[in-house]
């Protein structure tokens, strides 16, 4: 088993995928110096700086520049530094990247990926802490990757890469020095679009994404002493989302907790709940519930910040109130 | 290089007779089908927003008929001169616009977002700037895939004052890329005079702080748009960096068909109207003894045959499968 961590596999994830193939390049404030996280560490030392192409502050043009360049035969790796600055970026996303296949009448692919990251717990306060990835996730056209772990790094993003459509890969700062082994002979790719079940339980489904992942196995310890066997399910993607893995546990245990750091209200643990619902409502035995970020910005204090991120307590409460 | 008094044939420098006649039929050919999108967008066979680029036809024709299939064009929401010049069918396009099946983007798309990838033209926008760093995008592809071409991206003068103008202006220049930067600056942004937006007075002169050179032309002057733009294009294939080619020219109509308008009674439409490219062109071509009124007469009728050809064709073209946006969603 090798040891690493989630910051260091992407960088090796990205190196692989660009001794693998040419096209992909890697563009990105400061990506050509490894990046304030270390997840392009020692790219440009391998590949050179016209394939780790470091960028002005201009997070707009370096999204259209990728986009420019997938319709023309790359597969551009675009950093946005903090999910928080992906509101400069959002037209080109939005209305560039994401419906240019379908506007063509399938004769564009814009195969490229845009790498950020989000996720509150270290002071950044309220514009360098948010989970934003609700608002992609209502685009048609993008696919949506949330990796929670070493481990789905390596398993999903050369899949993302792959991809001939445009795909955010939402990664979690608080994640990125977290110590984790993987198997000597590596991770092999994994297609996007296929929930994982981390942990088997029939009492209640937890369905958690990105770091609460591991606040929910956390929670299911604490429940197992307790004679509560909870199902841990990683939906991995959000878009495309796996359903039916999810859909047929909650058939199983009849309860479901749906658990992300971001800003409850509006999150994509509604989206979850509401397809949930529709697809099992009779095997429900109580109202599904989520856990998630109250209704306000992110505060700085630490006390307060602390009592604003959601983690495995408030996994157990909410677990708690579907068992009745 | 900016000028001329209204009625001033220009010198016609740089074209020979052949050139010229290409230029003639492809103006004309802009012009016949633009005319004839007014009517069919009053009687809704024409759907969504109509962008007409009616006196602008010269800056089309003088910068599209030079480019190879293999060299893209990004174009704006006034998209039919460039889409035509650049050889996109007539006929597809205009079922593109109607919504039909045989269009170009299979009936999805519509006028501000018509793609035809085996010419070039890798496509409009509705978002005004929207595009302009695909452009800069597609050219760095170009360069580290070792192709021999540079990409080319048309704008307003509404477009220089968003945010992505600078951006992308920086960045080409950073990197030295080979993208022709093409500015129809006709003087109005939607329904406003540039005047209204910036005390800039010249696009061009935006460049400059980026370093990037540029040139301004009258763009109403076919001759001075394909000569300038023969020179920027052959510093780009040479793999130079990014050029700015600002055109002065005029849109005869509307911003779409069946705007307001009451803001245009500030515009001089006669005083341009005497501008008209095609005229001009005309007007150098008998001058240095190329072709006369006759030949116009000639291409306009031919250009009007083929636009008639074309409604045939799209108005025959069934609607596409309500299955068609699910399927397209995503590349497979």
């Amino acid at each position: 088993m090798a040891e690493t961590t989630y910051a260091a596999t992407i960088a090796a994830t990205l190196a692989a995928a660009m001794r693998a193939d040419e096209r992909v390049v890697v563009l990105g404030e400061d990506v050509a110096l490894g990046g304030p996280y270390l997840t392009t560490k020692g790219l440009a030392e391998e590949f050179g700086t016209a394939r780790v192409v470091n960028t002005p502050i201009s997070e707009a043009a370096i999204c259209g520049v990728a986009i420019g360049a997938a319709q023309s035969g790359l597969r551009p790796v675009v950093e946005i530094m903090f999910i928080d600055f992906i509101g400069l970026a959002l037209d080109q996303l939005v209305n560039g990247a994401a419906k240019a296949h379908f506007m063509s009448g399938g004769q564009l692919d814009v195969p490229m990926v845009l790498r950020t990251q989000g996720g509150a717990g270290q002071r950044g306060a309220a514009q360098h802490s948010q989970s934003l990835e609700s608002w992609l996730t209502h685009v048609p056209g993008l696919k949506v990757v949330v990796p929670s772990s070493a481990r789905e790094v390596a398993a999903l993003l050369p899949s993302a890469i792959a991809d001939p459509n445009p795909v955010v890969v939402v990664e979690s700062k608080t994640l990125y020095f977290r110590h984790e082994t993987l198997p000597d002979e590596g991770v092999s790719p994994e297609p996007l679009g296929r929930a994982r079940v981390v942990r088997r339980g029939d009492d209640v489904t937890i369905v958690a994404t990105s770091k609460m992942v591991n606040e929910a196995i956390e929670a299911a310890a604490h429940l197992s002493e307790h004679g509560v066997e909870a199902e841990v399910i990683d939906p991995r993607t959000l878009v495309p989302l796996d359903l039916p893995t999810i859909a047929a546990s909650v058939a199983r245990t009849g309860r479901l907790v749906v658990a992300h750091e971001a800003v409850q209200h509006g999150g994509f643990g509604a989206e979850i709940a509401a397809e949930v619902q529709e697809a099992c409502f009779y095997d429900l035995d109580a109202p599904i519930v989520r856990v998630g970020a109250p209704f306000t910005p992110v505060p700085l204090s630490p006390p307060l910040e602390d009592a604003y991120v959601p983690g495995a307590a408030e996994i157990l409460d909410a677990v708690r109130r579907v068992l009745g | 290089m900016a000028g001329g008094a209204a009625g001033d044939p220009g010198s016609g420098g740089g074209l020979d007779a052949a050139v010229a006649e290409r230029l003639l039929e492809t103006m004309w050919r802009i012009r016949a089908f633009e005319e004839r999108l007014e009517p069919l967008k009053r009687s809704s066979m024409v759907l969504g927003l109509t962008h007409l680029s009616i006196g602008q036809e010269a800056v089309a024709a003088g910068v599209c008929t030079q480019l190879r299939d293999d060299e893209p064009v990004y174009s704006n929401h006034r998209a039919n001169g460039h889409a035509l010049a650049k050889g996109v069918d007539m006929g597809r396009l205009l079922a593109e616009l109607m919504g039909r099946a045989e269009g170009c983007c299979r009936g999805l798309g519509g006028s501000m977002h018509v793609v035809d990838v085996a010419h070039g033209f890798l496509g409009a926008t509705g978002v005004v700037g929207g595009n302009l760093p695909f452009a800069v995008g597609s050219a760095l592809a170009g360069r580290l895939l070792g192709q021999d071409r540079p990409a080319v991206v048309f704008f307003g003068d509404g477009a220089a004052q968003t945010g992505i103008f600078a951006e992308t202006l920086n960045l080409a220049s950073l990197w030295q890329v080979p993208v022709v930067l093409v500015c129809e600056n006709n003087g109005f942004a939607e329904f406003t005079p540039r005047s209204a937006h910036t005390r800039v007075e010249r696009v061009s002169d935006l460049a400059a702080p980026f370093r990037v050179p540029a040139a301004t032309v009258d763009g109403n002057d076919v001759a001075q748009v394909h000569a300038a733009f023969a020179h920027a294009l052959a510093l780009a294939r040479a793999g130079s960096g990014p050029f700015l080619l600002e055109c002065l020219t005029h849109r005869l109509s509307g911003h779409y068909v069946g705007d307001p308008g009451g803001y245009r009674a500030a515009v001089e439409d006669e005083a341009w109207r005497a501008r008209d490219p095609i005229e001009r062109l005309v007007r150098q071509a008998a001058a240095a003894g190329w072709f006369d009124a006759e030949r116009s007469r000639a291409a306009e009728a031919a250009a009007r045959d083929e636009v008639e050809a074309a409604v045939a064709f799209a108005a025959s073209s069934p609607f596409p499968d309500l299955g068609l946006p699910a399927e397209l969603t995503y590349a497979r």
